[in-house]
């Protein structure tokens, strides 16, 4: 069966698309492309609002709340929505579809990047903050220029969290009449067509790995070795790529 | 009882999910039980399997780096992308159920093992010291005094597994596992050409008391095992 | 200068923190706030900058009324330095020096350039510029601190517990460096702390505060020490007070007994020869003191040469211009009872005993006790008997 995972995932035609199946490379883009909005329309809402709240000490109860939406099953949801949204869409075209899987995506990436950028700015140490003010400095001053930059570490893992787990939804996504790598396990399923649906998986598995690479390596280079504590002679604490800072994110939101 | 047997567009409303669920008792509370197993079962299994290896890396430090990267590399995969891939890796059929659970357990022990580690980690040495000089053994250390400090940790890392296991198991309904997330997959095709909610809701609320109540056992676990922070919090 | 007037901070729950503080920190001088927890120090010192805002009364910064400014503005003006120094870890040394003139808007090469400056001057090497805040020891943090403070050349500056947070010897070594700092820049320094002795060390006036926040006595240390206003601030000043007053004061009048030396790296039996009492003071080729070395009829050392380990070097030496506390500990600590005194080139000056130095002591206090006493308290000019007045 491996060999014919790996013979299905080379085959070039595989590549290019053609006889009833969408081109590897089409779904790849489509799955990257859903899972991209998503995770940048839940860092617009949850970034600055986190902010706000890790500075002001107000609204603490929204990163509770936050928390509580992981309690809701993701499937579930996605047809509801799904179900509620899609008969407006005469004919059930694509976007009946993808909105109720874009909301999904949204809410689904808001409390990581929630709680952890409220965590990460509330965990800057106080005597920085006092002595931040202390010199004169403003407000936003205070947040932009300290605060800031001192939880970008909680920041990073709560955004990786969140886009780990936008990717493996938006395969789930392709139950529905939708693009994305999911499209393999399901048409992989329907048709008894197990290399397919194998190799689909592996994309998928794949691609989250590829993205939290990328995101641990801007991760590595956008915060201050100050922060992080990478010294040319320090040895790296939590070992490994970063992916388990991501099991950490997630406990520490408990 | 074929999903089909209610009738009129007013028992499509979500409302009427209780009408449906008396509809279908023996169906939803079967699945029910499908779901509460699977769910469960993979995190007691993982955590069973994760406290050695935690064990191990938090006392030796050279093994922490790299079984937290192997464990890290597995939870980065999703879930859905494990159920397929497993089969094939450990010989079984391509669609065999025992996936889910093995794909689960796999997943809870990446989670666990670094939850166990730095539970145990977070062990203040000066305790460490102090118990063994007082003429704890080894292991009676780690029984008596490791892990009971550890246990808020290790409870915290279990909430989030059992939570999310809930809807991944949910999730695995739509790849023709028996248990709730069938509830949507009905719903689902059943809705056309107008939405036919009372399955769908059902799932959901059902999906939702479950992990409610996990994670309620969990903390009352905690509390119970823990009697020493209640004394200091005003929780 | 830095003025309170009638200064009161409560709380809503009703805690007085501060109750009706009134006084004045004259520029160019360092005042010391002291007193034990609780006593409303570090409040009073943050109502300087606005970090707490007085529930009634004034303060007067230069004459200006300090809530006319802008908190942020007011800060901007003023150097503070914390316990634990307060660095920010995502920027470099010299960037966290560099922050207040930089927020006041002056382009970054020269704000660097100024911080390097200062670097240098905290006796941080320039090597250190480009490391984070987490690569320094405690004490070498706390000097960034202080150059942080020092980088927009604010005239007045608030100090809270600076030194507390390192070990003694190099809290002792910070507190000489911040000394030689302020002879070189005298800026008004209002300095919070809990150890009466770094208040006495360090304070040109020394506020001792109570639990409630009352002021209970502003003196000169050497007042302090020597008339405590009350039970409260004898018991807090602590005991040892005679002697340790005698800290302040040069001696007048030291009169050196001669003594023979002995250059370290001769023979133990040229050291015999010259001995008294069977001991006998080696000195360097500078002529600086090394140690005691005890003669012995012990036949098998004669032919020996004097070393290092041979000596006995636990005794203290003091300086010609040294207080009486120095000269008397020298005499004290000496094996032989004679004191080891050097000059201003360290070099063997003479030596003193014990009792010679009380013999000057007490002339000095009969002398005293003829002049007119300074006044223990506001140290606002008093019209002083047969003086004139300012």
């Amino acid at each position: 069966m491996i060999g014919n995972v790996f013979g299905w995932l080379t085959t070039a035609a595989h590549w290019r698309g053609g006889n009833g199946m969408t081109a590897i490379g089409t779904q790849i883009q489509a799955h990257v492309t859903y899972s991209f909005v998503a995770v940048a329309i839940a860092l617009a809402i949850a970034l600055p609002l986190g902010l706000f709240m890790g500075h002001t000490g107000r609204l603490p109860f929204l990163v509770s709340a936050a928390n509580t939406l992981r309690a809701l099953p993701t499937v579930g949801v996605l047809i509801l929505l799904t179900v509620m949204i899609a008969p407006n869409f005469h004919g059930r075209t694509d976007f009946g579809y993808l909105i109720p899987t874009e909301i999904v995506l949204v809410l689904i990436a808001i409390p990581p990047i929630l709680s952890n950028t409220y965590a990460g700015v509330q965990n800057v140490d106080g005597v920085v903050r006092d002595a931040a003010s202390a010199m004169g400095m403003t407000g936003s001053q205070v947040l932009l220029q300290v605060e800031l930059p001192n939880s970008l570490p909680l920041i990073f893992s709560g955004l990786r969290s969140a886009s780990l787990q936008v990717i493996a939804t938006a395969t789930i996504a392709s139950y529905l009449p939708l693009g994305g790598l999911g499209r393999f396990i399901y048409d992989g399923l329907a048709q008894q067509d197990f290399p397919q649906m194998i190799g689909g998986g592996v994309l998928v598995a794949l691609l989250a790995l590829l993205t939290d690479s990328v995101l641990a390596f801007i991760q590595r280079h956008v915060v201050s070795r100050g922060v992080s504590g990478r010294f040319s002679k320090k040895a790296m604490t939590a070992g490994g790529p970063a992916a388990a800072d991501i099991v950490q994110a997630e406990v520490a939101a408990v | 009882m074929t999903a089909t047997s209610t009738a009129g567009a007013a028992s499509s409303s979500p409302w009427h999910f209780w009408a449906y669920f008396t509809a279908h008792r023996h169906q939803d509370l079967s699945w029910l039980w499908d779901h509460v197993w699977l769910s469960a079962l993979p995190v007691v299994i993982g955590l069973a399997i994760a406290l050695p290896l935690g064990w191990l890396a938090s006392r030796y430090k050279w093994i922490y780096p790299p079984m937290l990267s192997l464990m890290g590399l597995l939870y980065t995969i999703p879930s859905i992308a494990l159920f397929v891939i497993i089969p094939p890796l450990l010989g079984l059929k391509a669609l065999d159920p025992i996936q889910v659970p093995i794909a689960l357990t796999v997943y809870s022990v990446a989670l666990l093992v670094r939850v166990v580690a730095d539970g145990l980690g977070s062990v203040p040495e000066d305790v460490l010291q102090a118990a063994t000089a007082m003429g704890f053994g080894r292991v009676q250390r780690l029984v008596k005094v490791e892990l009971p400090i550890a246990v808020p940790v290790i409870a915290a890392g279990l909430r989030v597994a059992t939570v999310s296991n809930v809807s991944i198991v949910a999730v695995a309904g739509t790849i023709g596992l028996a248990n709730l997330g069938q509830l949507f997959t009905t719903g689902f095709q059943l809705s056309t050409p107008t939405a036919y909610y009372p399955p769908i809701v059902l799932g959901i609320v059902l999906c939702v008391a479950l992990a409610l109540a996990f994670d309620g056992v969990i903390v009352t676990a905690n509390r119970l095992l823990t009697p020493w922070r209640r004394a200091v919090q005003g929780r | 200068m830095i003025r309170f007037d009638s200064v009161t901070k409560t709380y809503p729950d009703g805690t007085v923190a501060v109750d009706e503080l009134s006084l004045t920190a004259p520029s160019g001088k360092i005042t010391v706030l002291v007193g034990p927890s609780g006593c409303g120090k570090t409040t009073s010192l943050r109502m300087i900058n606005r970090m707490i805002e007085p529930t009634s009364g004034r303060i007067w910064i230069d004459d200006r009324d300090h809530s006319t400014t802008s908190p942020t503005e007011l800060r901007r003006g003023i150097g503070y330095v914390i316990q634990h120094a307060g660095l920010f870890p995502h920027r470099t040394i010299v960037d966290n020096v560099a922050t207040v003139p930089l927020l006041l808007g002056k382009n970054k090469r020269e704000a660097r350039a100024k911080a390097l400056e200062l670097l240098e001057r905290v006796g941080l090497p320039a090597s250190f510029a480009k490391r984070y805040p987490a690569q320094l020891s405690g004490g070498q943090q706390q000097r960034v601190g202080v150059a942080r403070a020092l980088a927009a050349d604010p005239p007045v500056m608030l100090m809270d517990e600076p030194f507390s947070a390192v070990d003694p010897v190099v809290r002792e070594q910070l507190q000489n460096e911040f000394l030689r700092l302020q002879s070189e820049l005298s800026k008004t320094i209002v300095f919070v702390t809990h150890d009466i002795d770094e208040a006495i060390k360090l304070g040109d006036q020394v506020a001792v505060m109570r639990v409630g926040g009352k002021l209970a006595q502003l003196a000169t240390p050497a007042d302090l020490l020597s008339n405590p206003v009350d039970d409260f601030v004898a018991g807090f000043v602590g005991r040892d007070r005679g002697y340790r007053a005698l800290g302040f004061e040069a001696v007048p009048g030291l009169q050196l007994d001669p003594e023979t030396t002995v250059l370290m790296g001769s023979d133990v039996s040229a050291a015999a020869a010259v001995a008294r009492d069977g001991w006998v003071l080696v000195v360097d080729e500078h002529g600086w003191p090394q140690g005691w070395l005890a003669v012995g009829d012990d036949a098998t050392r004669a032919s020996l040469q004097i070393t290092p380990p041979l000596l006995h070097r636990g005794g203290t030496v003091a300086a010609v211009n040294g207080t009486f506390r120095s000269v008397l500990d020298a005499a004290l600590s000496s094996p032989t009872g004679r004191g080891v005194i050097v000059d201003e080139g360290r070099r063997f000056a003479g030596t003193i005993t014990a009792a010679n130095v009380v013999r000057l002591l007490e002339q000095q206090q009969a002398a005293h006790s003829q002049t007119i006493s300074v006044p223990t308290v506001p140290v606002q000019a008093v019209p002083v008997q047969g003086a004139t007045p300012r």
